[in-house]
């Protein structure tokens, strides 16, 4: 299986709020010569946060009807979301190797007349353009004076890289495969105190607690305008929902958030207007 | 003053371990978790109180509180724990649990509701379609929006799962 066609899930909160986001992806992508088929008739992951804490078996099984979608038409999964990521990676990965699991969940799915065979694999953006892309053909296409942004707080989340002893990308503590991609751009990430903490919105405590959510956003970006940056770069729909939306409720900061994708897509010369940045809540003025 | 002593649930423990908690009882309370937890830096949740709660069966102590849905997931505990214990794992298990009795905020139900009935947990308003539009993108992104074949397989599946009846109050 050739992975430079893959199966673009789209989850919720990029096609629906930041389809900035879903066009800038598009666009990168294309330009660096990967293909992109479209999952047709996909759900929510479903959201982990809630749907795992709720009832783990549902949360399994509509994840792994999304993954027969990719697998009949012989493809593996792209998400550039960290939560769409953990839902179906963390499936996928306990299907492929769990016989039992996978029987469970298969007497679930022939209810929709749908089976699972235990092979689809689940990549994640950050993790695939730097593995799989290259830093090289990334470079290859920055535009000479690029210009703004320079200085840049790189938020990885927290389902990308853990749990680690399931995920196996990078250290969880000291990561860098995020941070060589946004150098490879020609920005330069900006050390930060408490770097790798969460932005406070996951596990459904946005939903439930939003004072306590917003309590953990604000210490973050705390430590980031102490350290200088000019923008947030984050690799999940929601943490940047949580960085965009949380500045509007607090009231201060100012600091525009992008994903990876829309900053690419500024550094690849793409036209402004195909990254959708007038939805952003925080503005972004570079 | 005295307070009236707390009865253990004997079996809780072991009812974790089996909902997927199954390193609950690695835990030989160092605290770890809790100086590492973003949340409990900003409230008064303490993972550590949460896992010994678990291991002794103080149910009730666990089930209504709001500190088991203070976690944001995020697996900084998970990662540092010095024993094992893989503690979102064991979250995830006492927050099954407390949905099954019937302990769902009414904002969860609310994105209980609207994944389980229309295949995603936001909406898609018209001014999304606008952009959509106009940033070259289908109006309306092809996912179970545009098969209605696909959403009654994913509301087949929460019927199959009991997901509905969770939703509507518990199962126990």
């Amino acid at each position: 299986m050739s992975d430079k066609k893959m199966g673009f899930f789209l989850g919720c909160i990029m096609p629906m709020r930041y389809p900035g986001i879903e066009s800038a992806t598009r666009e990168v992508l294309k330009s660096l010569g990967v293909e992109l088929v479209e999952l047709k008739g996909a759900s929510c992951c479903p959201a982990p946060g809630v749907t795992r804490s709720f009832d783990q078996t549902t949360w399994q099984a509509i994840a792994a009807r999304n993954l027969t979608i990719a697998q009949s038409l012989g493809v593996n999964v792209l998400t550039i979301c960290n939560g769409c990521f953990d839902s179906l990676f963390e499936t996928a990965h306990q299907l492929n190797h769990d016989p039992e699991k996978l029987k469970k969940i298969n007497k679930i799915l022939k209810e929709v007349g749908a089976e699972y065979k235990g092979e689809t694999q689940v990549r994640h953006f950050v993790e695939y353009l730097h593995n799989e892309v290259g830093l090289d053909a990334i470079k290859a296409k920055v535009k000479e004076n690029g210009g703004k942004p320079l200085k840049a707080a790189v938020h990885y989340g927290c389902h990308f890289l853990k749990p680690s002893n399931v995920k196996k990308i990078d250290n969880p503590e000291r990561p860098v495969i995020f941070d060589e991609i946004v150098e490879a751009l020609g920005v330069k990430s900006v050390e930060y105190k408490d770097k790798g903490t969460c932005c406070g919105a996951g596990g459904g405590v946005r939903a439930r607690t939003p004072d306590v959510a917003l309590k953990m956003t604000k210490e973050n970006l705390t430590n980031m305008k102490a350290a200088g940056v000019e923008v947030i770069i984050d690799c999940c729909p929601f943490c940047h929902l949580q960085y965009d939306v949380g500045q509007a409720e607090l009231k201060e900061f100012g600091i525009p958030v992008l994903h990876l994708s829309q900053l690419m897509g500024l550094r690849f010369g793409l036209d402004k207007e195909k990254l959708g940045l007038e939805v952003h809540k925080t503005p972004v003025k570079l | 003053m005295t307070t009236a002593a707390k009865k253990p649930d004997a079996e809780f423990a072991k009812k974790v371990v089996e909902a997927g908690g199954k390193t609950l009882n690695l835990c030989f309370q160092c605290g770890t978790c809790t100086g590492s937890c973003p949340s409990g830096r900003q409230t008064a949740f303490r993972t550590r109180k949460l896992v010994r709660r678990a291991q002794l069966g103080l149910k009730d102590d666990i089930m209504k509180s709001d500190d088991l849905w203070l976690c944001t997931t995020c697996y900084t505990c998970y990662e540092r724990c010095p024993r094992g214990v893989e503690i979102v794992d064991v979250i995830m298990a006492l927050r099954n649990m407390a949905v099954r009795e019937g302990n769902m905020a009414p904002q969860h139900k609310k994105i209980a509701e609207l994944i389980s009935k229309t295949g995603h947990m936001v909406n898609l308003r018209d001014e999304d379609k606008v952009l959509r539009k106009k940033l070259g993108l289908a109006e309306v992104p092809p996912t179970v929006l545009i098969s209605p074949e696909a959403l009654n397989q994913v509301k087949k599946i929460c019927e199959v799962t009991g997901f509905y009846k969770l939703i509507e109050g518990g199962s126990k």
